[in-house]
């Protein structure tokens, strides 16, 4: 099978930061799939290879792109960051290699230009966390963050759209659950503040 | 002659492709043990026995030297059977290998390729498979998720033909925990492609027979007055059917892509015409090598990339027929055949000797306990190498490595 | 660039504080220690200890009270567990 890459379609690429628990793998293999069913040929969702421990800082990745993605290796200039904590800010590697025109999409209380953060990348912000809290998006006592946050993301970059997530998250999650899930979504886009 | 089926995509990770892929080929005995990164597989394999959605006994030994020992026994009584393993797991099972390709046994094997300690390390490279290269296994590379669906099946096409066990590899992490766009077969498709496994001999009770007894060097006569083999034989026959196994390879190639429309051979290779330099990986490097073979074209340095599929039986003749034209080859290896060079590279410059093709061989040693191997690191060693053509030596002793020493 | 000034040969490192990093960035929940109820606070004598016995991580030092090293507490909650007069709560962690 012969197997082409086109360097000036570059995959646009992903990176996500939580805590071990916070559900950023499967956030990274949600947009990936939307982003398939979206009509992206190539799609590519990895979490941080090796071990993963509960609370600690994780990372995951996801690529996009019209053709099949061919690059292997770990994501060295993310177009996107999405930050699932926003207490993962003070470590320099969340936002490193984040370029010019990318965005940083993090779950906060505080709006984009409070974050004291300094880049040439777009900054969106919303506190997912108070929106799960609202809707009691709550397993085990933690607040679950992971679904609400593709909101703020699919706001800011439109890589996907709204009923095209919807339609992935009802394949994905039973019943029972999805509905709970899609209303943090909805919530989160709808309160997500964008800074270019 | 590909045809248009209707596709079946699923977002797979490699674990889940070789799962699937497992079910999909009817195994009736699974016999293994833990490890990761190869976990995933085992987990979903139990849950598809588990959930009777696959008939099959799945049998939870206690090591991976047991895993191996219960499937050379269930093949040997006919059931098509699976395992899977990593890293010290394979290392593990190491005996019974020899084992299971000695009594010529179709079993197939998922080896998600992961480092060797000391020290441990869990990440990739291909040394644990690699270092199991003379046990007298096909061995097929994956680059990718797909290929990993595909591949087990063609394994067990390819494994009951000649009567060889198939490790079907991939990569730990970089193919085996990233999710990718996977066509799932249709289970008519395979069933039509994949018959039921006929075993060469049954162990039966209504007639009892001895397998793989004490063989003494020289053919003897047996009971029935007929001469049987010595060890040697067997052997020779062992070495033989690795050799014409190629056939049955391409073979089971050639009528995967009429059946599916994915077509497969021993190896990967784009004939462009004008390149000189080939580059030469294995595994998921194979494609980042693609990315960086372009990024050397837009330079305006011709570059072809040679993806090593079948590295037993090395595929001597058809890798020559691909470097003809070649001036220099740059190989990237995953592993180190310590004291000497990668283990790819021995088998390349083995394939050319007493050929007219005289290129220049340069060998990188990349990626070993999961070092994250980029295509402009490729890109930058291949630029080394072509500099590197003005000494005099053409093949130098060693390879150099991508390290910070 | 290069770990030629390493001499080591084979892995190596030494026993010590923090080979993981700061663990305590791990913790999610918090443990507190409720002096009214803690044995040894109560009663001012060095007694019980039992969350000193069962920290995994070995922070809580025998004290009056016993006093725990959030600096690489991960939260795990056993110190509460065992309490046996429920005098350790886990609450939610306050970051940054």
């Amino acid at each position: 099978m012969a197997q082409k890459s086109s360097l000036n379609n570059r995959p646009l690429e992903i990176r996500w930061h939580g805590r071990g628990g916070q559900g950023a793998i499967t956030a990274a293999k949600i947009i990936a799939q939307a982003a398939y069913v979206k009509g992206y040929q190539g799609v590519t969702a990895a979490p941080s290879f090796g071990a993963e421990r509960r609370g600690a800082p994780v990372s995951a990745s996801t690529r996009i792109s019209h053709e099949p993605v061919l690059v292997v290796s770990q994501v060295e200039n993310p177009d996107i960051v999405v930050v699932l904590d926003h207490t993962l800010l003070k470590y320099p590697d969340v936002t490193q290699g984040l370029g010019k025109n990318g965005w940083l999409v993090v779950n906060s209380p505080l709006p984009p230009k409070e974050l004291g953060i300094k880049g040439e990348f777009n900054i969106a912000t919303a506190d997912a966390t108070k929106v799960c809290q609202d809707l009691g998006l709550i397993v085990a006592g933690l607040v679950i963050v992971n679904t609400a946050i593709l909101g703020a993301v699919i706001k800011a970059t439109r890589i996907v759209d709204l009923p095209t997530l919807e339609k992935v998250m009802r394949e994905r999650f039973s019943n029972s659950t999805v509905d709970i899930n899609l209303a943090a979504i909805n919530k989160t886009h709808e309160i997500t503040k964008l800074a270019k | 002659m590909a045809i248009q089926k209707k596709s079946n995509i699923h977002i797979l990770d490699g674990n889940q492709a070789a799962a699937i892929a497992a079910k999909l080929s009817r195994v009736q005995v699974i016999a293994a043990y833990p490890i990761t990164p190869q976990t995933p597989l085992t987990e979903q394999l139990s849950q598809y026995v588990e959930a009777g959605e696959l008939q099959a006994e799945y049998v939870a030994v206690e090591s991976e030297h047991s895993a191996m020992a219960v499937c050379t026994s269930a093949s040997l009584v006919g059931a098509r059977t699976f395992t899977a393993t990593s890293s010290h797991g394979l290392a593990y099972m190491h005996e019974m290998l020899h084992w299971a390709a000695g009594a010529r046994l179709p079993i197939v094997l998922a080896c998600v390729n992961r480092a060797i300690g000391a020290p441990w390390n869990v990440l990739n490279d291909q040394q644990d498979s690699i270092s199991q290269r003379d046990t007298g296994w096909i061995q097929i590379y994956c680059r990718n998720n797909q290929e990993i669906m595909d591949t087990v099946i063609q394994a067990y096409r390819i494994a009951e033909i000649v009567h060889v066990p198939v490790m079907v590899c991939y990569d730990g992490y970089i193919l085996s925990h990233t999710e990718m766009p996977v066509d799932i077969p249709d289970q008519k498709d395979v069933d039509r492609y994949l018959p039921p496994y006929k075993p060469h001999t049954v162990l039966d009770p209504a007639n009892p027979k001895n397998y793989n007894l004490v063989t003494l060097a020289n053919p003897r006569v047996g009971v029935d007055g007929k001469l049987c083999h010595g060890y040697m034989e067997l052997r020779y026959l062992l070495q033989e059917a690795l050799q014409n196994s190629r056939e049955t390879i391409l073979q089971a190639g050639k009528e995967f892509n009429e059946v599916f429309g994915r077509d497969y051979a021993n190896m990967f290779w784009e004939d462009r015409e004008d390149a000189e330099i080939i580059i030469v990986a294995m595994g998921s490097l194979a494609m980042e090598a693609i990315v960086a073979a372009d990024m050397l074209r837009e330079e305006g340095i011709r570059v072809g990339v040679l993806g090593l599929r079948v590295f037993r039986p090395f595929p001597k003749s058809d890798v020559v027929r691909a470097l003809r034209k070649s001036k220099l080859i740059v190989v990237f290896d995953k592993n180190i055949s310590y004291g000497s060079e990668g283990a790819t590279c021995s088998e390349i410059k083995s394939a050319l000797y007493g050929t007219y093709i005289n290129a220049s061989i340069r060998n990188f040693i990349v990626g070993l306990g999961g070092r994250d191997v980029k295509a402009r690191e490729l890109v930058d060693a291949t630029r080394k190498a072509i500099a590197s053509l003005k000494e005099t030596v053409i093949n130098p002793d060693y390879p150099e490595w991508i390290c910070q020493i | 660039m290069g770990t030629r000034e390493c001499n080591h040969i084979c892995d190596e490192s030494s026993p010590g504080i923090g080979e993981a990093g700061i663990t305590g960035e791990w913790r999610i929940v918090v443990p507190s220690i409720d002096e009214k109820k803690c044995i040894p606070a109560r009663s001012n004598k060095p007694t019980c200890f039992l969350c000193w016995l069962y920290c995994p991580e070995a922070v809580i030092t025998k004290g009056i009270p016993p006093s725990i090293n959030l600096e690489y507490c991960k939260g795990c909650g056993i110190c509460s567990q065992v309490c046996p007069v429920q005098a350790i709560t886990m609450l939610p962690e306050e970051k940054m």
